[in-house]
């Protein structure tokens, strides 16, 4: 793993992609595709990320160490994403008992 | 201390050599940078559920941003990360007046981005009482869902303004480096501070990277003046 120097033409040519990929995702957003919509942003924004981490950050060129590490905190935003949203979007789905007085009937045989 | 004379400058003794110092410089970063990835990713899983919950409201919101600014300022962001590139690359090739231009320009554009977005935005939105906390006028015409718009606007706020906040810390940063640079302190052997800089410059970058796509784009932009 020696060290990598990165042409200055590798470098513009990243910089050019990452203004198309802005010119993209800002034209798509007028575009009725509905859901997608928010899929296709989020995918160019990725792909704009995965240019900037791999060339801009030399990950491309960095040792296996370092991409182990990057990928075990994407891991860990994952879980927090994840985990987030499989509680707040799966609330509906079964009723939630708003207070004691859901059990009342119940209590009330034995009390 | 006669050892010391063998050494390349700016080589600590601990390390086998220049490669493994660089390595282990570079993987600290990237650490600090991952825990920066949570601190933002916080907000993000945050923004996701309460966009998930109040939707018609975050429209609402999103509408009132301006794209041509957020764009502009992606164009800009992401111009100050080649240049900040660029510095790195004019340091491994041993170029000092260069990396001291491209480290200046790299501070004139993130000066250009805060610029934009303080003056023509974050103004804006304060003279139209958009502000939450500072007199936010909640629109007859918004509906229902206006009761949540001020909620969408604290998102706004806090999300660009840690931005914000992370790009004056990355430009005191580039200040410092541009003395240093000035100074014939970094070599093709040694420029971590360039590069360690230049990780948190590109991540921050990053961080814009998402915000502009879930701030100003997504949530029916289609529907011109639809709200």
């Amino acid at each position: 793993m020696s060290e990598h120097i990165v042409p200055v033409k590798t470098y513009i040519g990243i910089f050019v992609a990452l203004l198309c990929l802005t010119a993209l995702t800002t034209g798509v957003a007028y575009v009725d595709l509905g859901a997608f919509n928010t899929v296709a942003a989020l995918a160019i924004a990725v792909a704009k990320m995965l240019l900037v981490v791999l060339f801009f950050m030399h990950v491309k060129y960095s040792g296996g160490l370092t991409k182990v590490f990057i990928l075990a905190g994407v891991l860990f935003f994952a879980i927090l994403v994840t985990l987030t949203l499989a509680d707040e979007l799966t609330r509906h789905w079964s009723p939630t008992p708003t207070g004691w007085g859901t059990l009342a009937p119940l209590l009330s045989r034995f009390f | 201390m006669a050892i010391h004379h063998a050494h390349p400058p700016g080589f600590a003794h601990q390390f086998e050599d220049m490669q493994q110092q660089r390595e282990a410089g570079s993987l600290g970063m990237w650490v600090f940078l991952l825990t920066e990835m949570m601190f933002f990713g916080g907000l993000f899983a945050t923004y996701i559920v309460y966009r998930a919950l109040y939707l018609p409201s975050f429209e609402i919101g999103s509408h009132l941003l301006e794209v041509r600014f957020g764009a502009l300022n992606t164009a800009v962001l992401i111009g100050s990360s080649l240049t900040m590139a660029l510095a790195i690359h004019s340091a491994q090739i041993g170029k000092r007046g260069a990396q001291v231009g491209f480290l200046i320009t790299t501070m004139i554009l993130g000066a250009a981005f805060l610029f934009i977005k303080f003056t023509f935005e974050w103004r804006h939105d304060y003279v139209e009482h958009l502000v939450p906390g500072f007199g936010f006028a909640i629109r007859p015409e918004w509906g229902a869902p206006g009761a949540h718009v001020p909620m969408f606007f604290c998102f706004y706020f806090f999300m660009t303004g840690l931005h914000a906040l992370h790009m004056i810390i990355g430009i005191g940063i580039l200040a410092v480096l541009t003395v240093m640079a000035h100074r014939g302190r970094f070599t093709p052997q040694y420029y971590s501070p360039l590069e360690v800089s230049g990780l948190y410059w590109h991540f921050v970058d990053i961080v814009w990277i998402f915000l502009f796509p879930l701030l100003y784009l997504i949530g029916g932009r289609y529907l011109r003046g639809g709200h």
